[in-house]
């Protein structure tokens, strides 16, 4: 004889109510965080282009001295500023580079698991959150109280904060490397220092590269370490071992303080330019990341 | 040991599956100078000991073969020949390990130098991320040579020895890694025979390859036992039969009370002797378990 | 048989000689130049400490445990700074306030909702905000954000004046310029890296985890709290503590709109200062003990923020350790 039963109805709906709801607002909630991200930094980038575009030109960029801050647009440009920020970051690119990835080569290749690699790992994630005004009362303790104001002293505090960036992103880019390679390298009979420099660097070099270009983004764009190395002039200095300087951000500092019109002008120029500046070498490290990080089959 | 081991030509009559036309028999009439001599050598790790009391010696321009379960430390036993165990922290090798009569591992010794003379190709082929004229010339151009003329000499003559040259000739100036898995291998071959190295050891060269690559590089190394004294680790037992001229079986050793394992060598001999007549039964288990 | 290699021709290839070789001066010196790079590191850290504090001895010996009174007088030689103090701590709170909710909602939105492909855009975006350099947040936040502002702050103050928890909190603004303004503009320069360090920690909770949940017919909020929190949270807390260094060290952008008022008020629509800012905007004039004192702000900035970092760091990897090992 059989047993008709009812086949039991599997409930498929979604859990219900209340749990369903506080799913999707906290999912709401989250995408909101996004939103809210992204009004700001909209809100600068247009009033920056907007209020920038305008005074920007080939002679805002060239004209050698920067106008007293009465003066209305027009007349002069950031020449010097720009000429400063040039000479500043690329000394200080070229003496925290070499030093970071050298540390970093220490850090991941001789240092291993030893005890002085580890504090020397863990004190540079420690540095690279010191605040960029502390390196520049560092550099004016240590240098310019007895050298005076330059644009060295201001390429020392940047280089400062780049040294920690550099010595970690490129950290990184070495650990990627594969094993495999240092191996076949030594087993050729290379000794440490001709592996790393033949074989890891190399292989390494796009992403080293890359972090680079991100830490002279960073380096170009601080003011606080320069107030207190360089002093801030209005004619350009072409000579950055000697005599104070100006660089982009001083100017904008200085300008954005003003009430003169003129000066706003140019400070919102300038704040164009570095952004433009910045903008394009982050650019670059991305694009050098896609096109050369490639290590083994 | 070796002396009994020495194979009586001619007479043996030869097991089908053992047929191997390209060995020429003439050749190998008894051995020829002891190139490694390894006197109870013991590897640890830490104090973790992975290979026990190993002694064998290898002979100059034969192809040895080093076969046995994974975890025998067939593999150890290979690395400790170029002392490229020196780059794990904690790696130690007690008894000794004698190159052409000089020991490895005595204090003075430099490793660099070592690995110049015993070359080494991996499981894994691992071609730099340069060219392919790069890749090969790497060697020469760290031991100082570098006049151009040279280097494309060599460049030529070791991508001939790989059997690779005229696959790549038309293109020496192409990324090594654009490779197939067993053009790679033979670039990584041609990369270690450009130093002119004395011996050249191979940890199972072909396990990552597919059977055409492994036959090519099976040819090449008959095609260069005659100037290299060759020594390789192999898990696949009709590659030994079909490459070596000698082969030595490891096996584990299990300790019950601490529950570790350690390699250990079970027997050496010529390679038709092991695998037609073997003397021990675990070697015996070994090589008809997986024959036929 | 093989000819020696190139280098040593003449040797014959048994003699233990051939193999003999000091370890060669470029190898040694190349250890030895690295060592010295990674030490860089601890030697500069070390001397920041020394001449600075050199530099700021004036101010300590002059003042004593006074620094940490509310009187900054440079024309009647009083340097007490703990209006600075407050300052950094009012302004970096309300900075975590506003960016920690949004930076862990980014985290989350980044790891747990959107498909791979979106993840790539939205962390260019995020990335855009880091950028912007410190001067142009400054630059905007004065010209522009700060006058907007102040109408919003006017209508605050006068909604809630005379409620009693609120009312004393929101007084009505002399301009746009005030520690509000000042934590918001830290808020959008936070959230960049307290994202970046959350989507890092979040990113290592073990999927199988996370499947777990699911698979017992949680919700994606359930999962969240069940799964991911509870392995994450410690890193979290470390991201935030850098964060907070973050905003307690930043100058420019501060010195612009916080209005430069040297004083406690309560009320945080009112214009005050912090320690960076108070040293870039005053540093220019200042002499003798002024500029000690000044120095010396930049020293107790220097070891709050080692040791918020140190802390953080500690935290963050402490958290990665346990759980690599789970």
């Amino acid at each position: 004889m059989a047993v008709t039963a009812e086949p039991v109805k599997a409930d498929l709906r979604e859990p219900a109510g209340w749990r369903r709801t506080k799913s999707r607002i906290a999912t709401a909630l989250m995408v909101l965080s996004f939103v809210v991200v992204i009004i700001p930094l909209g809100f600068v980038l247009y009033t920056v282009i907007a209020k920038g575009a305008s005074v920007v030109g080939w002679s805002f960029w060239t004209s050698g001295t920067i106008p007293p801050n009465v003066l209305p647009l027009g007349t002069g440009g950031m020449g010097a500023a720009i000429l400063g920020t040039l000479e500043i970051t690329a000394l200080a690119t070229v003496m925290a580079v070499p030093l970071g990835v050298l540390g970093a080569v220490y850090i991941n290749e001789y240092g291993g698991k030893g005890a002085l690699a580890s504090v020397v790992r863990f004190m540079a994630d420690v540095m690279t959150g010191v605040p960029s005004i502390v390196m520049g009362l560092f550099i004016f303790s240590i240098w310019v109280v007895h050298f005076g104001f330059s644009g060295l002293a201001g390429a020392f505090a940047l280089g400062c904060l780049m040294l920690p960036i550099v010595i970690r992103s490129s950290e990184e880019m070495l650990k990627l490397v594969p094993n495999s390679l240092r191996e076949g390298s030594y087993a050729l009979g290379a000794t440490k220092a001709r592996v790393t420099l033949t074989v890891v660097l190399p292989a390494a070099i796009g992403g080293i590269v890359s972090g680079a270009l991100l830490a002279v983004a960073r380096a170009a764009g601080e003011t606080a370490p320069l107030l207190f190395c360089i002093l801030t002039v209005f004619t350009p200095n072409y000579n950055p071992f000697h005599g104070p300087d100006t660089a982009l951000p001083l100017q904008i500092f200085s300008n954005a303080s003003s009430p003169f019109v003129g000066a706003q002008g140019r400070g919102w120029g300038a704040a164009l330019t570095l952004i433009a500046i910045a903008f394009i070498l982050m650019i670059a490290a991305r694009l050098i990341t896609a096109r050369f990080v490639r290590y083994s089959r | 040991m070796d002396s009994e081991q020495n194979v009586v030509k001619a007479e043996l009559p030869k097991p089908a599956a053992l047929q191997d036309t390209q060995r020429s028999e003439a050749a190998f009439s008894g051995e020829g100078a002891p190139v490694f001599d390894a006197k109870n050598v013991s590897i640890f790790y830490g104090s973790f000991r992975a290979v026990t009391d190993v002694s064998l010696t290898i002979y100059e321009n034969e192809i040895t073969a080093f076969i046995g379960p994974s975890g025998c430390g067939k593999t150890t036993v290979l690395r400790t020949l170029n002392r490229m165990n020196d780059l794990v922290p904690g790696a130690r090798v007690d008894g000794a390990v004698d190159y052409r009569g000089a020991s490895l591992y005595a204090p003075g010794v430099s490793a660099t130098a070592v690995r110049r003379r015993i070359g080494m190709v991996f499981q894994k082929p691992n071609p730099f991320p340069k060219s392919i004229y790069d890749n090969v010339a790497y060697g020469p151009r760290i031991n100082g040579e570098r006049k151009k003329s040279r280097l494309d000499e060599i460049v030529e003559r070791s991508l001939h020895q790989a059997a690779l040259w005229d696959e790549v000739k038309n293109r020496l100036n192409a990324s090594g890694l654009g490779l197939s898995g067993g053009q790679a291998q033979r670039l990584c071959i041609a990369r270690t025979l450009a130093v002119e190295p004395d011996v050249v050891l191979m940890d199972e060269p072909c396990s990552a390859l597919d059977p055409i690559a492994t036959g090519k590089i099976e040819d090449l190394m008959h095609e260069i036992k005659s100037r290299y004294t060759i020594v390789i680790v192999t898990h696949n037992m009709q590659q030994a039969t079909r490459v070596s001229d000698r082969t030595a079986f490891y096996s584990v050793l299990r300790d019950e009370k601490s529950d570790t394992r350690t390699g250990v060598l079970v027997e050496y001999g010529t390679t038709q002797q092991i695998f037609e007549d073997p003397h021990d039964t675990r070697t015996q288990a070994y090589v008809t378990g997986r024959m036929g | 048989m093989s000819a020696v290699t190139q280098v040593d021709p003449a040797i014959p290839a048994g003699s233990t000689r051939a193999l003999e070789a000091r370890r060669p001066l470029g190898d040694r010196s190349f250890h030895i130049l690295a060592l010295g790079c990674g030490l860089l590191v601890l030697v500069i850290l070390v001397l920041i400490a020394i001449t600075t504090s050199q530099q700021a001895s004036s101010w300590f010996s002059a003042e004593g445990f006074k620094i940490f009174t509310n009187n900054w007088n440079p024309g009647a030689n009083q340097f007490g700074a703990l209006a600075f103090l407050y300052g950094t701590a009012i302004t970096a709170v309300i900075a975590l306030i506003l960016a920690v909710p949004v930076s862990i909602g980014i985290a989350l939105l980044l790891t747990e909702v959107v498909p791979r492909q979106w993840a790539r855009p939205i962390v260019y975006v995020v990335d855009l905000l880091a950028v912007v350099p410190s001067v142009v947040w400054g630059l905007w936040g004065i010209l522009v954000f700060a006058p907007w502002l102040q109408h919003i702050y006017t209508h605050i103050a006068s909604g809630v004046s005379g409620v009693p928890v609120l009312g004393p909190l929101f007084g009505q603004p002399v301009d746009g310029a005030s520690y509000f303004t000042a934590g918001i503009i830290l808020a959008f320069m936070i959230t960049p890296i307290v994202t970046s360090l959350s989507r890092e920690v979040i990113a290592t909770v073990p999927a199988i985890d996370k499947e777990g949940a699911y698979a017992l017919g949680a919700t994606r909020w359930e999962m969240i709290r069940g799964a991911v929190w509870p392995h994450s949270q410690g890193g979290v807390v470390g991201a935030v503590m850098l964060g907070l260094g973050r905003a307690m060290g930043e100058t420019i952008a501060v010195a612009l709109v916080i209005g430069s008022s040297p004083e406690i008020t309560s009320h945080l629509f009112a214009p005050g200062y912090n320690m960076p800012s108070v040293i870039a905007n005053q540093f220019g004039e200042a002499t003798g003990v002024f500029r000690a004192g000044l120095m010396g702000l930049g020293v107790l900035l220097f070891v709050f923020t080692i040791i918020i970092n140190m802390a953080a760091r500690g935290i963050v990897e402490r958290s990665a350790r346990r759980h690599r090992g789970a």
